[in-house]
């Protein structure tokens, strides 16, 4: 694999597939129910010592 | 027998050292294999002195594993001291160049040693301590591994000692925060593989259904240092008992991978890390959940997807091609972005407890080190634009930026994570002295605060120097002036990181105490509540 076919890859395909599982996770974060799990995460650290 | 297989292992290794020692293809190499040898030398008789022939004690596999980080504590105090120590003395050695003792203590050899210290030393044993203790805790699960835990805590001293003493003896690849030799870089991999089978082993027990978000921090922290370190060290060693390797890449390849190991080195080891510290110790000491977990996962993967292509700015109006500068200068600014929603995240944690500001130090702590990591992050894009970066490039304004992040953020937030630690890992009721946190803190800010401040000056001034020119195109300055025009900026500067300095032996005072078990005599902070007076 030579440096052209990775440099397209980036800019093209890889680009792509990293914005798609951004767009995912975000969305993933804001689902709906997602508050209430996510506020009972926020208090592991509260929970023990 | 306890500590039989480390005491095989070490002897066998102190044996083929000083094989190598002896059949050494340079100089350099057979120093570096006899302080080596010394060292494992040290360890075996120290642990044959240990050792008993007693059935082993029964360990309580429900209890954490906390031993590995009250030693990683001591070491991170330890280190912490050592490296702000050359931080000052190579300060003052660029203010008084007779400072530089040839050829082991000169400014060229001391300089990694002070980088090194901070970061690898005592950032990187307070990513350890912190790292272990926070993932027993949000995980309720003793640390994987067993004894394995043992070998990451004294594998990654021995890296510390075996970098540092390299660099004295003028053992370095010349890549900057990635100075040791290839042999040193195989000894931290190794070190590095096992902190990932101990981390990750420990998630996949935990009896927490959620992996809380510090750990995803730590986890992308170590899984990109492993990444980064491998790959911009590839290099090809001259002889397997020889010091000098040459690097798998050539020129501006070469050029890049280091910058692009540089900088995610700042934005993983620094950062990631950090902001795992960050989200465990901040809601633990305010004793209030994270202001949203969903804003933390937001940025959470903003920040792994844009801060691995921001290592370009550190090339500009290099021969690195143009396009490859301006992605590097548009994602530092995107970083903005992640980062200001960490800053944001970790202050508002403290919503509805600003009181805790006038009477807990350690919280005015926390609340400084992420005030400094926003201004940091604010700083760093701003100077990731060409035409800042024309100005600031190789200037002390660098300087002064990368301890505004470094004394101000790093710094600060490690202290926190230690001064909240200590009492409870010791089984103390409270530190030695609250006061003297307050000291600290003061010390310490006002350190920075004169740190930064006088290195602007000082680079913007050094920056118009090299530019100034007459109206027939010459230059108005020669480099040395612009060299002599820095010494009373040097002065002051030597006198913030001394600040910085005396606040952390303040506290090296203050957690020896505490684990000895004193307690200062002493008024609370705040004063007593002011009693009400009636209406009349």
């Amino acid at each position: 694999m030579d440096y052209h076919i990775m440099r397209t890859f980036a800019d093209s395909w890889g680009l792509l597939a990293m914005l798609l599982f951004f767009i995912g996770a975000s969305i993933f974060a804001f689902r709906p129910g997602s508050k209430v799990l996510s506020e009972e995460a926020a208090r592991i650290p509260l929970k023990d010592d | 027998m306890k500590h039989g297989s480390a005491i095989i292992g070490l002897g066998v290794a102190t044996f083929l050292v000083l094989l190598a020692a002896g059949f050494a293809y340079d100089a350099a190499f057979a120093s570096h294999m006899w302080v080596l040898f010394f060292v494992l030398l040290i360890s075996v008789v120290v642990l044959l002195r240990r050792t008993t022939f007693e059935p082993a004690l029964v360990i309580n596999r429900s209890a954490y594993m906390d031993e590995p980080i009250r030693y990683g504590v001591i070491a991170t105090m330890l280190w912490a001291v050592v490296g702000l120590l050359v931080g000052v003395i190579v300060a003052l050695q660029l203010a008084y160049p007779e400072l530089n003792i040839e050829p082991w203590f000169n400014f060229g050899r001391m300089r990694p040693l002070h980088t090194s210290g901070v970061i690898f030393a005592f950032c990187g044993n307070a990513l350890l301590a912190t790292s272990f203790y926070v993932v027993q805790r949000t995980s309720r699960a003793r640390l994987f591994g067993g004894d394995l835990v043992w070998f990451v805590f004294w594998g990654y001293q021995l890296f510390i000692v075996m970098a540092a003493t390299g660099y004295l003896l003028g053992i370095t690849e010349g890549r900057e925060y990635a100075e040791p030799e290839w042999y040193v870089d195989l000894w931290l991999t190794i070190v590095w593989v096992a902190y990932l089978v101990v981390f990750l082993g420990t998630i996949l027990k935990r009896e927490e259904p959620h992996i809380y978000v510090a750990n995803w921090f730590y986890l992308s922290f170590i899984v990109t240092v492993a990444m980064l370190h491998v790959v911009n060290n590839l290099s090809m060693p001259v002889s397997l008992l020889g010091t000098k390797s040459y690097s798998a890449f050539s020129g501006v390849q070469d050029a890049l991978t280091q910058w692009w190991y540089g900088h995610n080195a700042v934005g993983f080891f620094l950062t990631a890390g950090f902001l795992g510290m960050m989200y465990y110790f901040v809601p633990k000491q305010a004793n209030r959940p994270v202001y949203s977990y969903r804003l933390s996962i937001i940025h959470f993967w903003a920040l792994i997807f844009l801060y691995i292509w921001a290592g370009p700015h550190h090339l500009h109006f290099t021969a690195l091609p143009d396009w490859a500068q301006t992605l590097g200068m548009v994602f530092s600014i995107m970083l903005w972005m992640p980062s200001w929603g960490g800053m944001i995240n970790g202050l508002m944690t403290l919503s509805g407890a600003w009181d805790k500001l006038r009477t807990d130090p350690i919280i005015r702590m926390m609340v400084a080190a992420i005030a400094f990591y926003g201004m940091s992050t604010f700083e760093g894009p701003m100077m990731s634009i060409k035409t800042v970066n024309s100005l600031s490039h190789y200037t002390d304004w660098t300087i002064g930026h990368v301890h505004s992040g470094a004394l101000g953020w790093n710094g600060l937030i490690a202290f926190a994570a230690l001064y909240y630690m200590v009492p409870k890992l010791w089984n103390r009721e409270r530190l030695y002295s609250m006061r003297m946190v307050s000291w600290h803190f003061w010390c310490a800010t006002l350190g920075i605060v004169i740190y930064a401040a006088v290195m602007w000056v000082a680079g913007i001034q050094q920056g118009l120097m090299w530019r100034e020119h007459d109206e027939q195109g010459f230059l108005v300055y020669s480099f040395v002036e612009s060299v002599a025009a820095l010494h009373p900026y040097y002065l002051i500067r030597a006198l913030g990181g001394g600040l910085y300095l005396a606040g952390a032996l303040i506290m090296a005072w203050n957690v020896a105490m505490t684990i000895l078990g004193y307690q200062r005599d002493e008024e609370p902070i705040g004063g007593a509540i002011p009693a009400m007076q009636p209406a009349e």
